[in-house]
């Protein structure tokens, strides 16, 4: 029971994914919070102070983790490991994502709660 | 360990497609692509952690990964995506039992599960051909 349900959430995370990354882009620019150059400082931090980025970006750090080690885990039990190696493989992965979790929440939330930076890019005062 | 059946193909399970065909590489390209950008994105994780050091830091590491050597490693990136996520599409399809057919008794010419996929296999692969193109034109019209 256990593994099927682990299986569904790979898959649904999978979906989100799919939804987020490949039609993110199209879905902002309708609503006009879309970006043109990506990567540039400005924009990238223009995003990164949006409640709706910062929260997608969290939903497909979760998403992207979770599917990424679950199929990592899952490739490796093909190996017919024992059952202890099993478990230490399991507990790695979820380690791992947590931790990577963390720190990817961590900064999305940081980066969100510095409103001098925009007032910086902008040429005005912090 | 002792209760199991010692049938495990090991490392070669994960890449030998046998007598299964190209479904069979399709699924050892799917967990490939699914390890290269499991990888990037770990990394990517701690590239975009740069936004805490503020404008300064994140331009001085764009530059850095803007070398040749990153886009063609980014370019990679994008036709593992490309393929993993339009045969992932196609996985869930068969997942949830469509395109499979109705099971039926075996009778000459045989029909299976993975002969009847066929059409769906060849359409995902030409999707993700065309968006590899697409995806290799704009990383080259960006490059120049």
């Amino acid at each position: 029971m256990r593994e099927s349900r682990l299986w569904f959430w790979h898959i649904l995370s999978a979906i989100v994914m799919h939804m987020g990354t490949m039609h993110l882009g199209a879905i902002l620019t309708s609503i006009g919070i879309g970006s043109r150059d990506p990567v540039q400082s400005a924009e990238v931090f223009h995003r990164s102070q949006q409640l709706v980025y910062m929260i997608t970006y969290i939903l497909l750090l979760g998403a992207a983790l979770f599917h990424g080690l679950y199929g990592l885990r899952s490739m490796l039990f093909e190996l017919s490991l024992s059952k202890g190696m099993e478990k230490a493989i399991g507990s790695v992965c979820a380690l791992a994502g947590i931790v990577l979790f963390i720190y990817g929440t961590y900064v999305a939330v940081r980066v969100f709660q510095m409103p001098q930076i925009l007032a910086v890019l902008k040429g005005g005062q912090p | 360990m002792q209760n199991r059946l010692n049938n495990n193909l090991g490392f070669r399970g994960w890449v030998s497609g046998g007598r299964y065909g190209l479904d069979r590489y399709a699924y050892a390209l799917h967990r490939l692509t699914g390890l290269g950008i499991l990888a990037y994105f770990i990394m990517h994780i701690f590239v975009t952690g740069a936004r805490l050091g503020g404008p300064g830091q994140w331009n001085s590491r764009m530059a850095f990964f803007g070398r040749p050597i990153f886009k063609l490693g980014e370019f990679l990136v994008f036709l593992a995506f490309a393929f993993h996520a339009i045969n992932g599409i196609r996985l869930v399809i068969i997942e949830l039992g469509y395109m499979l057919g109705k099971p039926g008794l075996p009778a000459y010419p045989y029909s299976y599960s993975t002969l009847r996929q066929k059409p769906l296999f060849v359409v995902v692969m030409l999707i993700a051909a065309a968006l590899m193109i697409i995806g290799g034109a704009n990383f080259y019209s960006t490059m120049r």
